[in-house]
């Protein structure tokens, strides 16, 4: 479970190899070819919207559905074949939670650790640590169903660790928390992964989640994995500084601006976005230039980029488009009510 | 075995937790106990039994509430799909097997037990067991049919995807079963179109067996309703553990 770069020795066998691994449900392919491979030690994103692909890829790698076709390995083990090998080797926290909630914290860890075969001596030792680690050691003996959101939460990650996996599958893990509760989430896992060496694979449509968490960060849209790198690289390789100019007349500005120093225009409803370098030094010229052609400026901005203008440039559309908010405040919705 | 008895575990743990349940699902039995029973103790006579009707209908409405409470328990497995336990209980390193059979002892243990209580109380209105052993043959009756029907149970929920068609399997199977099996009346006196369906009725062997054991007499042989009864259960886990097997997580 160590780093093992120390070692000295050649790479290590990657944590996770996945090739050209497809599924398709009868016409639709949800996920289409994807390729990569995660090195032990890594904190590894997949960002995209709602339906990119993400919980399918996920549940195919954690031998919940089996590919259409391609494979992949798991700590070394095929995910066709050597289903209770890869089993043994992950843990799991689903987007959607699945905790008993008529059982106690304590409960629902004992239930899992025995599923795993955990002797009891072993077993309770862990619990304990476990549930002292994610700061649920004074409610354990409480019913799930008086927990909150961020509590739940906590737990499930507690319990996919009881069985020391090599491996931690977290999909969306902080979707419907409160900023707070977020952040507190995203200092534990790096932690986790720091002190215990866990291979982390997280999926994520919150930009500053993957730019926060992620050694390295894929972007996948449509069943596709559209660029991969590291958060840094990405956010560099579209270009510098982005200027964002809403006009009533986006189309004349973007016909006006052609200067050398210009990577990249981009227009998105009424707004047009120009990535280019030193923004400071150029701002001054570019406003002269669309005011002397007559056109309004609504406003402007200038910032650094970040990953939701990675997904951007690479995709033509905001993470957003695929109307994730309010299939997100749905699902909160439903959630809401289940209590 | 390991995993059967921690699935095992965790279904009596919820069954026990659930009062409301335990005691909701006595009042339509004792109820039935007492109108039926004291309504018609006075004017049914059973051919070839000495006691009166109550003495008849009591295994009956025992065998009802291990019918009810083994086919909810089975059915259960609908919330844990749903709320999404069942997902994390299939990632893990298990076969579905020993789940669905860990499942099945719950719920028909969770039956049992529900049974018990019936019969505990049906001593207070007008049970008279003839001895221990006869008891412990109503149990033993009881818990096969608490796996019979805990594994119907499963195999219907494995091809259901929500509570929707609840109030068809209410209508049409539990009380199907249930009416057709000799509960409420002597299998002899049924018509000779209905018989069939009444013998192929696996509660009906299991209401002869129950009613054997605490009256001493059945119209159909014990040998016969445990083998029949046996053979009923044995094919049902075969049916709802190929069915649970295809789940799709």
């Amino acid at each position: 479970m160590s780093h093992s770069n120390t070692s000295g020795r050649a790479d290590p066998p990657p944590a996770i190899e996945v090739r050209n691994l497809t599924k398709a449900f009868g016409d639709l392919v949800a996920v289409d070819k994807i390729s990569f491979s995660i090195a032990s030690g890594e904190i590894f994103g997949l960002l995209g919207p709602n339906g990119a692909g993400k919980t399918t890829t996920i549940s195919m790698l954690a031998t919940i559905q089996r590919p259409t076709s391609g494979t992949a390995t798991i700590n070394g083990y095929d995910i066709v074949g050597q289903e209770d090998d890869v089993r043994r080797s992950i843990g799991i926290v689903f987007q959607e939670q699945s905790l008993d909630e008529e059982l106690t914290a304590y409960e629902n860890m004992d239930f899992h650790g025995r599923l795993y075969r955990i002797s009891g001596e072993e077993r309770r030792r862990r619990i304990d640590e476990l549930l002292t680690l994610v700061g649920l050691s004074d409610r354990k003996n409480s019913l799930v169903k008086t927990y909150s959101g961020g509590m739940r939460r906590r737990l499930e990650i507690a319990r996919g660790l009881l069985h020391e996996p090599k491996i931690l599958f977290l999909d969306e893990p902080t979707l419907g928390l409160d900023p707070q509760t977020r952040n507190h989430l995203w200092e534990y896992i790096a932690r986790l992964n720091e002190e215990k060496g866990i291979t982390i694979i997280l999926t994520t449509h919150y930009m500053e989640e993957a730019d926060r968490l992620c050694d390295r960060v894929a972007i996948i849209d449509r069943g596709t994995i559209v660029v991969l790198d590291t958060a840094e690289n990405l956010k560099n390789s579209i270009g510098g500084d982005i200027v964002t100019i809403t006009s009533p007349d986006p189309d004349a500005i973007a016909g006006l601006l052609t200067a050398p120093w210009i990577s990249a225009i981009e227009q998105h409803d009424g707004s047009v976005t120009i990535h280019l370098q030193e923004a400071d030094r150029h701002i001054p010229g570019i406003v002269t230039a669309i005011h002397q052609s007559g056109i309004g400026i609504t406003s402007l901005s200038v910032r650094k980029p970040t990953l939701e203008d990675v997904f951007l440039h690479y995709t033509g559309r905001t993470i957003r488009d695929e109307g994730a908010d309010s299939k997100e405040s749905m699902r909160m919705a439903h959630r809401a009510r289940r209590r | 075995m390991d995993i059967v008895y921690t699935i095992w575990l965790r279904s009596v743990r919820l069954y026990l937790r659930s009062k409301s349940r335990i005691i909701g699902s006595l009042g339509m039995p004792l109820f039935l106990m007492l109108v039926l029973g004291f309504g018609l103790d006075a004017v049914v006579q059973i051919p070839g039994m000495e006691e009166g009707y109550m003495d008849f209908l009591i295994p009956g409405i025992v065998a009802m509430s291990v019918l009810f409470t083994s086919i909810f328990s089975g059915i259960q497995i609908i919330w844990d799909k749903r709320f999404g336990f069942l997902k994390a209980t299939l990632v893990a390193p298990v076969s579905r097997l020993e789940i669905m059979i860990g499942q099945t002892l719950g719920g028909a243990t969770a039956a049992v037990i529900q049974g018990l209580i019936l019969m505990v109380l049906a001593l207070l209105i007008g049970l008279h067991p003839i001895s221990i052993t006869g008891f412990l043959i109503a149990i033993g009756f009881m818990a096969l049919i608490g796996v019979t029907f805990t594994a119907l149970g499963i195999a219907i929920a494995s091809r259901m995807e929500d509570m929707h068609g609840f109030q068809l399997i209410m209508n049409f199977i539990i009380f199907l079963i249930f009416g057709l099996s000799g509960a409420l009346f002597p299998i002899d006196g049924v018509p000779d179109y209905i018989r069939p369906l009444t013998l192929a009725d696996p509660l009906t062997y299991g209401v002869e067996g129950i009613r054997y054991g605490l009256s001493g007499t059945a119209q159909i042989h014990p040998l016969t309703c445990l083998v029949v009864l046996a053979a009923s259960a044995a094919l049902m886990i075969v049916v709802g553990a190929y069915l649970f097997r295809k789940i799709e997580s």
